[in-house]
């Protein structure tokens, strides 16, 4: 249990700066493209695109695209919201269910 | 084999097709054209530069099919978005959705283009030849037209997909469940050819 505070009511508000930015931006939190699943799209050509557009590995590629597959989703990247902005902008681009979002994990 | 591409050695991909075959995909192709369109605010035309600053939409596309080609960016697709990302959906849409629809005109102008260029002549077919380049055209064309087809047939999960094989002969959906399932045979076999 924290101390109560005595200041009296008249004490001028002075929050912790760090904190205070980090309840609405969050800068330092990175942002992830997640790929949904879909009934649609083949498991063969969601593996390729894996491969194709992220450069990832067949295994790393296959793994994924099982994620999505059996979880209904899975986190394919990660970085600043711009980056993430392009990977789902690509997505889209090849027919996969794309979205971002703060990755608050 | 007939509805199936093979690897070209050297690279490439090779399928033989038929008069009929050539004239539903080249069907399908244009209709997929006509669907996606310019776009809402993509309309420029004449002025290159007008239409490099041209900003998209930020509504969502009413069309089913077009909403799934063209989803929103941010929001569990499960849970109603707020309001804060309701306005990230709408800004993102703004500035990718005229380049989206722009690339996925390209690849359903390659498949057409690469069509016309078959010389047919007899019951035989003709084989059409696609460099890779143009395989990847055609790989985003075919996903883009089945997810336009699914959509329309109301391919929500996986249960609706083994629900359409076991359709009657007599559906009124069976040729467009045909037509769905022979572009699944063709993509899933040009992805083959392109995967090392």
């Amino acid at each position: 249990m924290g101390k109560v505070s005595v200041a009296p009511d008249v004490a001028p508000v002075e929050t912790d700066p760090a904190q205070d930015v980090s309840a609405v931006v969050e800068p330092d939190v990175p942002w992830v493209t997640i790929v949904h699943n879909d009934p649609v799209n083949l498991m063969s050509y969601v593996t390729y695109v894996f491969q194709a557009y992220f450069g990832y590995s067949k295994d790393k590629a296959h793994k994924l695209m099982l994620d999505v597959h059996h979880k209904g989703r899975a986190v394919v990247s990660s970085g600043t919201r711009e980056e993430m902005e392009r990977d789902v902008q690509a997505m889209h681009g090849y027919g996969l269910w794309a979205t971002l979002s703060q990755d608050r994990n | 084999m007939a509805g199936m591409f093979e690897p070209v050695p050297g690279g490439g991909a090779a399928v033989l097709l038929d008069e009929v075959e050539v004239s539903i995909l080249r069907s399908l192709a244009v209709q997929l054209l006509e669907l996606i369109g310019p776009g809402p605010g993509g309309e420029q035309g004449a002025d290159p530069l007008a239409e490099l600053f041209a900003e998209g939409p930020s509504e969502p596309p009413s069309d089913p099919v077009l909403q799934r080609l063209f989803p929103d960016a941010y929001g569990d697709p499960e849970a109603v978005p707020d309001d804060q990302l309701k306005a990230y959906s709408a800004e993102f849409r703004r500035f990718t959705e005229n380049d989206l629809r722009a690339g996925k005109r390209e690849n359903a102008l390659a498949v057409v283009k690469s069509l016309d260029a078959l010389t047919l002549g007899g019951d035989e077919g003709a084989v059409l030849k696609l460099t890779p380049d143009e395989s990847k055209q055609w790989l985003g064309a075919l996903n883009d037209l089945r997810l336009a087809i699914a959509s329309r047939l109301d391919v929500i999960s996986e249960e609706d997909t083994e629900l359409l094989y076991r359709l009657p002969d007599t559906d009124e959906r069976k040729p467009m469940v045909m037509a769905y399932l022979w572009l699944g045979g063709l993509q899933e076999t040009l992805v083959e050819t392109l995967l090392p």
